[in-house]
């Protein structure tokens, strides 16, 4: 449980750089990207240890799903908006992700043999 | 009552339920936040509940996408030599997703006649949350429909997007894991967690590439169409 709060602390003083890092040079990424490669970095330079962030991190990303929830469940108050012009907001999505899975795929894969 | 207590309850048996159902079928399409969103949507309407209210218990949970989204960066810690090993490739096949992500999504929108902020909506939809809000934001967009649309599509990639990319030769698990984290970010990622580490990482260094080329391309995409 302290090894818990300890990763919980260390998570979210990374989340405050990378606020503060977002603020400070106008970067288009929000700051929780700039703390995710801020962590890769410190993981790295020994800053902070895996075994230290490990039972938190893991935590976090196996439940990562349920905290999309929330910002699906504010479709509630869409309904006259996506009424209007769901054809082209389904249009604009279905297809396109597959382009960008394909795309993004194909690539990559072409590299890799 | 107090409404925190109350919706971050109904939230987490709604997400109970759907772990169960989801069991229970074995049906992937029945896709967890699919589920919870669909229960805790008909409650809200049935009770005439405001959204406001269901978001004091649910900001609480919207929380943490912040921090998980940092977590990620444990697996891709673990995975960097491997990542690195693909450098160049990687981000072309990065770059190239993002325009095209960016082209079919607005293209679509502007083709059938959608006004400007629906197309600024749907253009960045492939991309985690609070990056795709951002987007939508600056373009003249409305981030409200952005983050419902980037949800839905987080879960059409989870559920379709590994069959589709067997289906298509899309064997290596790296590019796997990317394709899935570029088109379908968080949930993409979380989908990849259960094929393997590799999958995983891949996944989770997409989404902050593939955010920061669809933050150039998407406003730049919208400049085209709207100059």
């Amino acid at each position: 449980m302290r090894r818990m709060f300890k990763g919980l602390l260390a998570i979210l003083l990374l989340l405050l750089a990378g606020e503060v890092l977002r603020a400070l040079l106008h970067l288009p990424v929000p700051g929780s990207v700039l703390g995710m490669l801020l962590l890769v970095a410190s993981l790295r330079l020994r800053l902070i240890r895996e075994e230290t962030v490990r039972p938190t991190a893991d935590f976090l990303v196996r439940h990562m799903a349920l905290f999309f929830v929330p910002a699906a469940v504010a479709l509630v108050a869409q309904g006259e908006t996506l009424r209007a012009h769901w054809l082209p907001i389904l249009a604009a999505a279905v297809p396109s992700t597959f382009a960008v899975l394909a795309v993004v795929g194909w690539i990559q894969q072409r590299g890799a043999k | 009552m107090n409404d925190a207590v109350l919706w971050l309850t109904a939230t987490l048996l709604a997400w109970n339920a759907a772990a169960w159902i989801q069991r229970r079928t074995g049906q992937r399409w029945l896709h967890p936040v699919l589920v919870t969103v669909a229960i805790l949507a008909a409650a809200l309407l049935a009770f005439d509940v405001p959204l406001a209210r269901y978001q004091a218990g649910g900001a609480l949970l919207d929380f943490f996408l912040g921090p998980s989204v940092v977590a990620l960066g444990l697996t891709l810690y673990l995975e960097l030599p491997a990542i690195l090993r693909r450098g160049a490739r990687l981000v072309a096949a990065l770059a190239a997703g993002s325009v095209v992500g960016v082209a079919t999504a607005a293209g679509a929108a502007w083709l059938l006649g959608a006004p400007r902020e629906i197309v600024a909506s749907v253009a960045p939809k492939s991309v985690t949350t609070p990056i795709a809000m951002g987007i939508a934001e600056r373009t003249g967009g409305l981030p409200s429909i952005t983050a419902v649309l980037v949800v839905a599509v987080g879960i059409l990639g989870a559920v379709a997007g590994p069959p589709f990319l067997r289906a298509i030769g899309v064997r290596d698990p790296g590019a796997a894991g990317l394709a899935l984290g570029a088109a379908a970010h968080g949930l993409g990622a979380a989908r990849s967690m259960e094929e393997g580490e590799t999958e995983g990482a891949s996944a989770a260094l997409a989404i902050a590439l593939h955010g920061v080329a669809t933050a150039i391309a998407a406003p730049l995409f919208l400049w085209l169409l709207y100059r």
